[in-house]
């Protein structure tokens, strides 16, 4: 609650101060002095490699000793036009990114209410649901395989004690596979979305509700036409994070399936991994990675651009 | 009418809870149990057994203990140097008006969209020409970088939570904007800074990604990269040791994230969002 609450919009803008031209320019200098050491990391390994990427995407690199560049102009891309497996990727990379984004929503909106309503137990479920945020996905991910496990995995065996087929490879059958690994991707991806639903659930004002509980209104009509509206941007916000986090993912599935089984786990991430590094194929790697983002890209506009218009006429709060 | 509500919602809690929490109590039942109760079929969550040989066959791994020590110092490491160089930057960014404020926040905002698969392959080129490729120091200075934005964010929320009030008063008396820093600000700012220091240890501590496309020699190994060797090597897996060794690796981040939780339940996401 610290940074959060400070009505910091509020205060009134401060007159303009008559200000002495070379004192300006000494706090300039400051401030400059005072950024440039985080810029230069910034441009030169984050900004550069960017820029160069996209440079890669029409060149014909490959990962070798002594690459040479050759210009290629579109090549990469057309060759991509006509390359299923990649389009493949990127629809099984869509499921994943839309199946995990918006259960883990669900989920941590159904988790944040509840936390949000007085029941006991709640210290102890404020610390589980941080734990799989904490841990590190490599060991998230073979925790899971555990679970999954054919044999002796407790899943198996819970739906066998009560009655239910228990023979599943949940990670290597065809059918069960992407579900499976969706499901790991909701449960690591939930606290996260839990605690900021429940930052903005808490600033709701509670006379908000008692007006609507005073007007007769039910518990699922209070959250229609109270909380939901209420926490509009602040899931627009959340929603738009987890999913380019979800798209970008790629130590869970990596170790998880490694994008099997025959490739009904393959998020496009982890193949443009597999062409850059196994098949060396920089160039045309990069020209995939490029592909994706333009796709991230607009595809979130899309969204965003929706859940702005539906904002506006409510802008006045 | 509300006590009819409360015992669904209990209901709900309890499978939340069995949702979150057992998965983490069967990783740990399975590190205490021996090979023989791993392999049959009967399933448990309490062992029949404590077999705790497994966490001193885990250390005894080929490169478990050297792998967490490279963890542990890229982790420092990076760090120490994301703090070092984002708190002035944070500072600078929570103070400045209009527009510069608004490119500053926006950047940090598209640097989440960024595409590590497409910076990683540059990267890759990058850090190879300079000789840092495989090594320790590379895979710090990435973390470094990418730890950034969200340091910065959360460094110039708390930075934001400073009244300009108390820096006029320093500046009034004279003072520098460096020495109002040093003495008015950074104490300030102290929470906040532990905070996102610990944040930072645990993303470098926990990341995959670059460690994976950029360490080859297995002395340089990450303790991530090192358990995943555990999954795929000798073609048999040995289940037990491999889950202490899980156990092992999780624990820093736990731990820092149990210290952390009062400010990670509170405002901090919610300001992160709202921008």
């Amino acid at each position: 609650m610290t940074t959060a609450t400070q009505p910091r919009r509020a205060a009134p803008a401060p007159p303009p101060r008559p200000k002495k031209t070379t004192q300006a320019r000494t706090r300039r200098r400051e401030a400059i002095a005072l950024v440039m050491p985080s810029l230069i990391p910034i441009l030169v390994l984050s900004v550069a490699p960017l820029v160069i990427g996209i440079v890669l995407a029409f060149t014909d690199t490959r990962l070798v000793r002594h690459p040479d560049f050759g210009f290629a102009g579109i090549d990469n891309f057309v060759r991509l036009g006509g390359n299923s497996l990649f389009w493949d990727s990127l629809r099984i990379g869509l499921i994943w990114t839309v199946g995990v984004t918006v259960l883990q929503l669900a989920a941590a909106m159904g988790l944040a209410l509840l936390l949000n309503s007085g029941l006991k137990l709640q210290g102890l479920t404020r610390v589980l649901a941080l734990i799989p945020w904490a841990m590190p996905p490599v060991v998230v991910a073979i925790m899971w395989q555990m679970i999954y496990s054919a044999n002796g995995g407790p899943l198996n065996a819970f739906l066998g004690s009560i009655g239910l087929p228990d023979g599943i490879n949940w990670l290597g059958d065809f059918n069960t596979a992407l579900p499976a690994v969706i499901v790991v991707g909701v449960w690591v991806g939930m606290p996260q979305t839990t605690v900021t639903l429940l930052a903005g659930l808490q600033q709701i004002p509670a006379e908000l509700h008692e007006a609507a509980a005073v007007d007769g209104a039910g518990a699922w009509r209070r959250f229609t036409a109270v909380t939901w509206p209420s926490m509009r941007p602040i899931v627009s916000s959340i929603t738009s994070l987890n999913f380019i986090w979800n798209f970008n993912s790629f130590s869970l599935v990596y170790v998880l399936t490694a994008g099997g089984p025959g490739g009904k786990t393959m998020v496009p991430v982890l193949f443009v991994y597999l062409e850059a590094f196994k098949n060396r194929e920089i160039g045309y790697a990069a020209a995939m990675g490029l592909v994706l983002v333009i796709v991230v890209v607009a595809l979130l506009a899309i969204y965003l651009r929706s859940q702005f218009r539906g904002d506006r006429p409510e802008r006045g709060r | 009418m509300r006590w009819s509500v409360r015992p669904a919602q209990y209901l709900a809690l309890v499978l939340y809870l069995l949702f979150l929490g057992f998965p983490l109590l069967w990783l740990i039942s399975a590190s205490v149990k021996s090979s023989a109760e791993l392999n049959s079929l009967s399933v448990n969550l309490i062992p029949s057994e404590w077999h705790w040989d497994n966490y001193g066959e885990a250390l005894s791994r080929q490169g478990l203990l050297h792998s967490a020590f490279n963890s542990l110092l890229v982790a420092l490491a990076s760090t120490v140097l994301a703090i070092l160089i984002s708190v002035p930057a944070a500072y600078v960014l929570a103070r400045l008006k209009g527009k510069l404020r608004v490119a500053g926040v926006t950047w940090i905002l598209v640097s989440q969209v960024f595409p590590v698969v497409l910076v990683i392959l540059p990267l890759f080129l990058v850090l190879r020409t300079l000789g840092l490729a495989d090594s320790l120091v590379g895979l710090t200075l990435v973390h470094t970088t990418y730890i950034l934005p969200f340091a910065l964010w959360m460094l110039q929320g708390y930075v934001a939570a400073i009244p300009v009030d108390l820096e006029e008063a320093g500046a009034m008396d004279g003072a520098t904007r460096f020495t109002v820093l040093r003495t008015i600000v950074f104490p300030l700012l102290a929470p906040g800074v532990v905070a996102t220091a610990m944040f930072s240890f645990v993303s470098s501590w926990n990341e995959f990604f670059f460690a994976l496309v950029l360490l080859q020699s297995p002395e340089n190994y990450t303790l991530p990269i090192t358990l995943t060797m555990f999954i795929g090597g000798e073609g048999k897996v040995a289940l037990g040791p491999l889950a202490a060794g899980a156990v092992l690796a999780a624990i820093p981040s736990i731990a820092f994230f149990s210290l952390l939780r009062k400010k990670l339940t509170g405002g901090l996401m919610a300001g992160a969002v709202k921008g």
